[in-house]
């Protein structure tokens, strides 16, 4: 059986790919994307804790994660359907209305 | 019959989140406004009233430990319920005059309150992150709420993105918590003694997630866009309020799980704290939007609040409790003012140039201004005088005086945005012939009566510091 901290090293990485995903994209959806790619890493790390330690909290807190993930996907995006109607793109270095 | 018991010891929130039920089916019958803001404002009055009967109640846990009633946790209630109150009070005639009203946004701000209530009183990490993201996720929607605005939607993308961002941060924290202590309950994490990577891996992330909510620097970025684009009455809620419920949280967590590794974190945040009270003055002072302008001095106030959390005692966190109370009342009447001068239509009112003149057309008005911005500014006798004198005392006591002088310092330049406002309304001469519409008489009393609390509590800060003194 593998240790722990494989588990913890595979969403350690993928938590840094989201993040620099994030960092990097311009597209509002991909970086959207990146950003469940960072909640569904947590995820893997909090199964994977609840698991070794025999304690099933964790996996429980892992359904409100997904829950809140989903209720922060249908707002997101509709309000990335907004931004579309009202400038024809999605791409967040032309969306500058703010600035100081 | 425990989970009724404990849901009666719970009771504001409860009837917020009932309250938000109901006025979000009134909107799907198409009840006309008054019905629903009355019946939003009925329901919030009443959950008020009672957070503050629970201000005297013993401190106890409810549903399992989840949960705490009492002390801080319903002082926190009572600062949210308020904010809540008095933004309700002023969305009528904002929403009726930008002509693009959803009763949905009622529905939307009491969501949001529910969360803020979980938020600030939540012992468990499991609460707090349902608490933060009932509350984010309701904010993104507000932010965006008058859909023709082309700067709303722009405000909630940013918000929406950099919001979900930090939430990523904010959980991987406690999931690396959980693990390093074997449950999320904050007792339970206060009590590990083994402090490895992990743990300390896992306060960092926390800590990142709470300085993006509460806009601390370097994790600012959205403040200003998202203060500005949004509609005036929620950019209050959100200063306000919701900045409210993030440090109370940030008040338990300290307090209750991370009392062991005080000498380590406060370190962290005198760091941030200096940041945030620099550059968030610096920034404002160059501001030509008032709306942008107070974007950056709440930047700044979150800064002072940092200041008192940094003291890590008891004294410190009372100080920051009095503290939100006092930034609560200033800024949403601050807030409100500028909604009401943003009236005119045609003009962008935000911008500092057009209130030239404009103390003159609505004297009242402008007093009142004056009144909220001199407290922010921290003049005495106002209410933000005595709320920066405990934070800075509070520092002093902790030995960390170099960090109270920079606190002062940076007050003290921030008076000048403050006072620019004030030259403009009352010494410049008009330059727009800007006729103001007619201001209502629940939204006149409203500003009123929180000038008249800034200025009498202010005078008399002891009625709400004894309290706190007894948590």
């Amino acid at each position: 059986m593998l240790s722990l901290t494989w588990f913890l090293g595979l969403s350690a990485i993928l938590f840094t790919i989201g993040t620099i995903g994030v960092l990097t994209r311009k597209n509002a959806i991909v970086i959207f994307m990146s950003v469940e790619l960072m909640l569904n890493a947590v995820n893997l790390t909090l199964v994977s804790f609840s698991s070794f330690m025999g304690d099933i909290h964790g996996q429980i807190l892992v359904f409100f994660s997904l829950c809140v993930a989903a209720a922060e996907a249908a707002v997101g995006l509709a309000i990335i359907i907004a931004i579309f109607r009202n400038n024809h793109t999605v791409d967040i270095t032309k969306i500058k209305l703010l600035r100081w | 019959m425990e989970l009724l018991h404990d849901i009666n010891l719970y009771l504001p929130g409860t009837i917020i989140a009932i309250a938000g039920l109901v006025v979000m089916m009134l909107s799907a019958f198409n009840a006309d406004h008054k019905t629903v803001y009355w019946t939003s404002i009925l329901f919030t009055a009443v959950a008020l009233v009672r957070s503050f009967a629970d201000l005297f109640v013993t401190q106890t846990e409810v549903f399992h430990n989840m949960a705490a009633v009492g002390g801080i946790a319903s002082f926190g209630t009572f600062i949210i319920l308020t904010g809540t109150l008095f933004t309700l009070l002023l969305c009528y005639d904002y929403f009726e005059k930008v002509g693009n009203y959803h009763s949905e946004v009622y529905a939307i701000i009491l969501f949001a309150t529910v969360g803020m209530v979980v938020l600030a009183t939540a012992t468990n990490l499991v609460t707090v992150f349902l608490g933060l993201e009932t509350m984010s996720i309701a904010l993104y929607v507000l932010a965006g709420v008058v859909k023709s605005d082309k700067r709303g939607i722009e405000a909630a993308l940013k918000y929406f993105l950099l919001g979900a961002f930090s939430t990523g941060f904010f959980l991987y924290g406690i999931a690396l918590l959980y693990g390093a202590a074997g449950s999320t309950s904050l007792a339970d994490i206060g009590a590990v003694t083994e402090k490895g990577l992990i743990y300390w891996a896992g306060v960092s992330l926390l800590l990142t997630g709470f300085f993006f909510k509460v806009s601390a620097v370097p994790f600012h970025m959205w403040t200003p866009d998202v203060y500005q684009g949004s509609a005036t009455p929620i950019t209050g809620y959100m200063a306000t309020a919701a900045k409210s419920a993030g440090f109370i949280s940030l008040i338990l967590i300290l307090s209750r799980a991370l009392d062991t590794s005080v000498e380590q974190w406060s370190e962290v945040f005198k760091v941030i704290a200096v940041l945030t009270m620099v550059f968030g003055n610096i920034i404002a002072l160059v501001q030509t939007n008032v709306k942008r302008m107070l974007a950056y001095s709440s930047i700044a106030h979150a800064g002072y609040i940092l200041v008192g959390l940094a003291a890590g005692t008891p004294e410190g966190y009372t100080a920051v409790q009095f503290y939100l109370f006092a930034y609560t009342l200033m800024n949403i009447g601050a807030f409100g003012v500028i909604a009401y001068y943003e009236r005119y239509k045609g003009a962008d009112l935000t911008e500092l140039d057009n209130y030239a003149g404009l103390g003159f057309e609505k004297p009242l008005m402008a007093v009142v201004l004056s009144i909220f911005l001199f407290s922010l500014a921290g003049i005495p006798p106002l209410l933000g005088f005595a709320g920066k004198y405990l934070v800075f005392a509070a520092a002093v006591q902790a030995d960390m005086i170099l960090l109270a002088v920079i606190g002062v310092l940076t007050s003290a330049a921030a008076a000048f945005y403050y006072l620019r406002v004030m030259v403009y309304l009352f010494m410049k001469p008009a330059v727009k012939d800007i006729k103001l519409a007619p201001v209502g008489g629940i939204y006149t009393s409203v500003i009123v009566i929180l000038a008249l609390l800034t200025v009498v509590l202010g005078v008399m800060p002891w009625t709400i510091a004894d309290i706190l003194a007894t948590f």
